[in-house]
């Protein structure tokens, strides 16, 4: 195992989000068993005042994840020079079976903490805390994947061994490793374009018709989540390749360097945050029926969607002017 | 939107006054939590500095270089091998190195001894590096005696000293003639202490080192990619090492945190009492006290940071330098290049920021939820 302090603290916090979401969901189960909100015993008291430390731990836990994504990528792509064959973070990751799905189980409950962020906003805003069930059963499915995410990272580092000069050869030790794959396949660039465009329409569209008619609200929750997959695949599969204006470099994670003025910043920020509210908007719409919500989430969820939407603009005027202004001639 | 800023605007306003009423408190966290990120900032600026040192330093270095080895040990590599390197295609370049070490006992020091063909030296001149001519007292023109392999004197002349830019390399470096080389450790005319070959295409490098091995097999070469990796792999492992030492203080600097965000005073009560029967709501309450951590982790964070920032690239990093560079007798002084990196700004979030957050949420949540009643009877 390697220890740097980038996985020192990586494992701090991944300790500390596993602690303080199982703290959470401890609370929770209790109030999933427990709840009466007609009821005016202490232990409903107790129980009220205990959601506000949840919701505190989990906007903590939402914080420390987004560092934590941040950190992961940052640590993968220094460590790059410790492992034969590994030009950028890509070929850390794949030095392992873990790295990927490390960095997916992030991903995940980075967004499941934004949502639950978002329902406790609306559920606050309800006399009688309506949501109160939806929302400790959506703490329940967060919580697992926390650990999970603990034990994939730890084995990942557990995993890492670098490559240094032996005693008795120096490079036929590492030239018999084969090195590690450095890059990721991309999809056809042509499909993936149009699929590209094609998914900002649809966002589009479905996002116009979910501010008219609410009940739309899964098909937004769908097409957010749809699109924020195909923006990350056509990343990889072209969008990369006009900013590094190289037609074999598919690194997703480059881009997040200051040799391309940091534009992956600038990309990945409005696509992370578009995909969230929508996912969110998507599903808190539904329980616009509930008696104590009707006035709040009409307004409230088209102000997300507004936002996702605006989000999904930036992300794509950027790509497209990414493209546009490269000297890349991909699609001759 | 508006109104969301004005909140928290008046928030910090209050959260602000409420923190200078207690000044003495609040000072003394404030400068544990200082200094907690001055050490571990000053860790990772010194050792990110030295890293980028090290990089930049080898970038000149040979491709590949191939040492001979008897028995396990370096030995000198023949004359003859030059050539059958020569001919291994993709080798633009083949050059027998000379060097070793001379320990001297008047400064208790070792010396890196160096033959630099290209400065055209004497027999017996020689060039001698900053740190040395410093310890020993010499400048240009002065006679340097060393002790040579036959036990006779070799009086040598220094017609140069090495520009203190390159200090971490030069420092306890001596370049001299073949001629004076051979004759101080009586080394035989056709073996070189090592082989150094340039290769016209570094990715090639790899390959020509596996038909180094293939071609001689008692050779071992050494790649350039590779000492980089072992220099990046101990910096790290230093680096880690006192990251974990420093793992302590940050375990009590946590209780010491926890403990001042559960102690609260009959007067913090009574105060929060009282915001409560104003109209305040525990989620305000909740606010104001996690606004008070977050000014406090900035002002911490930016003094800390800025304190580490003067004591590494301005002060000479007296602090864990000992830990980091290594130790030897001839120490060279040198200016590290300062430089912001992400990655450790977020590391330094992740070690100072988060473990403070985590240490006073549940505190602060109690204080938060108290009853006003409660709190103001008692």
């Amino acid at each position: 195992m390697l220890i740097t302090p980038a996985i020192v603290a990586l494992q701090g916090i991944a300790l500390s989000v596993a602690g303080t979401v199982l703290l959470a969901s401890g609370f929770a189960g209790r109030i999933l068993r427990r709840w009466d909100i007609h009821s005016g015993s202490e232990l409903q008291l107790r129980m009220e005042r205990q959601t506000y430390l949840i919701s505190t731990l989990l906007g903590f836990a939402l914080g420390a994840e987004l560092l934590s994504l941040l950190l992961f990528v940052h640590t993968a792509e220094s460590l790059s020079s410790q492992f034969v064959g590994a030009m950028c973070a890509t070929g850390v990751l794949n030095v392992n079976a873990f790295g990927f799905p490390t960095l997916l189980l992030k991903i995940a409950v980075f967004f499941l903490a934004a949502l639950w962020l978002l329902l406790n906003r609306v559920d606050n805003r309800g006399y009688d805390y309506p949501l109160v069930r939806v929302k400790y059963g959506l703490l329940m499915v967060i919580a697992p994947l926390t650990v999970a995410e603990g034990v994939v990272q730890t084995s990942y580092f557990l995993g890492l061994t670098p490559e240094v000069i032996t005693s008795c050869c120096g490079s036929l030790f590492s030239s018999e490793s084969k090195g590690v794959a450095a890059e990721l396949a991309g999809l056809p660039p042509w499909p993936t374009l149009v699929l590209f465009y094609g998914m900002a329409g649809l966002i589009l569209i479905a996002g116009l018709l979910f501010l008219r008619w609410l009940r739309l609200g899964p098909l937004f929750a769908t097409s957010s989540l749809l699109g924020f997959g195909v923006a990350i695949t056509a990343i990889i599969a072209f969008l990369s390749l006009y900013v590094y204006e190289n037609p074999n470099h598919h690194c997703p994670f480059c881009l997040l360097k200051v040799g391309y003025d940091y534009v992956g910043y600038a990309l990945y920020l409005p696509l992370f945050a578009a995909a969230a509210l929508g996912l969110s908007a998507g599903v808190i719409a539904p329980f616009r029926r509930i008696a104590s919500l009707q006035a709040v989430i009409p307004s409230e969820v088209r102000q997300l969607t507004a936002l996702a939407l605006i989000g999904f603009g930036l992300f794509y005027a950027l790509a497209t002017w990414l493209m546009l202004r490269s000297n890349l001639v991909l699609l001759g | 939107m508006r109104a969301f800023l004005e909140r928290q605007r008046y928030l910090i306003d209050y959260t602000l006054a409420a923190l200078l009423r207690r000044k003495t408190r609040n000072l003394g966290l404030l400068l544990v939590y200082t200094l907690l990120v001055f050490l571990f900032s000053s860790v990772l600026l010194l050792s990110q500095g030295l890293r980028r040192e090290a990089a930049t330093l080898l970038q000149d270095a040979p491709e590949v270089i191939v040492q001979r080895l008897v028995a396990g040990r370096h030995d000198l590599a023949p004359a003859a091998w030059l050539d059958r390197l020569r001919r291994i295609r993709g080798v633009s370049a083949v050059q027998g190195r000379l060097w070793g070490y001379y320990y001297d006992p008047a400064v208790k020091a070792n010396y890196t001894l160096m033959v630099a063909p290209e400065r055209g030296l004497a027999a017996d001149e020689i060039v001698v590096g900053a740190a040395l001519a410093r310890v020993r007292q010499i400048g240009v023109g002065d006679y340097l005696g060393l002790r040579a392999a036959n036990g006779q004197p070799l009086p040598l002349k220094i017609t140069g000293l090495l520009e203190s830019a390159s200090e971490l390399l030069s420092a306890d470096l001596l370049l001299l003639s073949e001629a004076g080389y051979r004759a101080l450790f009586a080394i035989p005319p056709d073996v070189y202490t090592d082989v150094a070959l340039t290769v016209r295409n570094p990715r090639e490098a790899r390959t020509v080192a596996e038909k180094i091995t293939l071609a001689l097999p008692d050779s071992r070469p050494i790649l350039r990619a590779e000492i980089l990796r072992t220099y990046d792999a101990v910096f790290n492992w230093r680096e880690g090492l006192a990251f974990l030492t420093l793992g302590a203080l940050l375990l009590a600097f946590m209780i010491l945190a926890w403990d001042k965000a559960a102690g609260l005073s009959a007067e913090e009560k009574r105060e929060i009492g009282i915001l409560k029967a104003i109209g305040w709501e525990t989620g305000d309450i909740l606010r104001m006290k996690l606004w008070e951590g977050a000014l406090l982790s900035l002002t911490a964070f930016l003094a800390g940071y800025a304190l580490a920032w003067h004591q590494v690239f301005y002060a000479g990093a007296a602090l864990f330098g000992p830990v980091l560079k290594g130790w030897a007798v001839l120490y060279p002084e040198l200016q590290l290049t300062p430089a912001v990196d992400m990655q450790l700004i977020l590391v330094l979030l992740a070690v100072s920021v988060l473990p403070y957050i985590v240490a006073t949420l549940i505190p602060i949540w109690r204080t938060a939820t108290a009853d006003p009643d409660a709190v103001m009877r008692g």
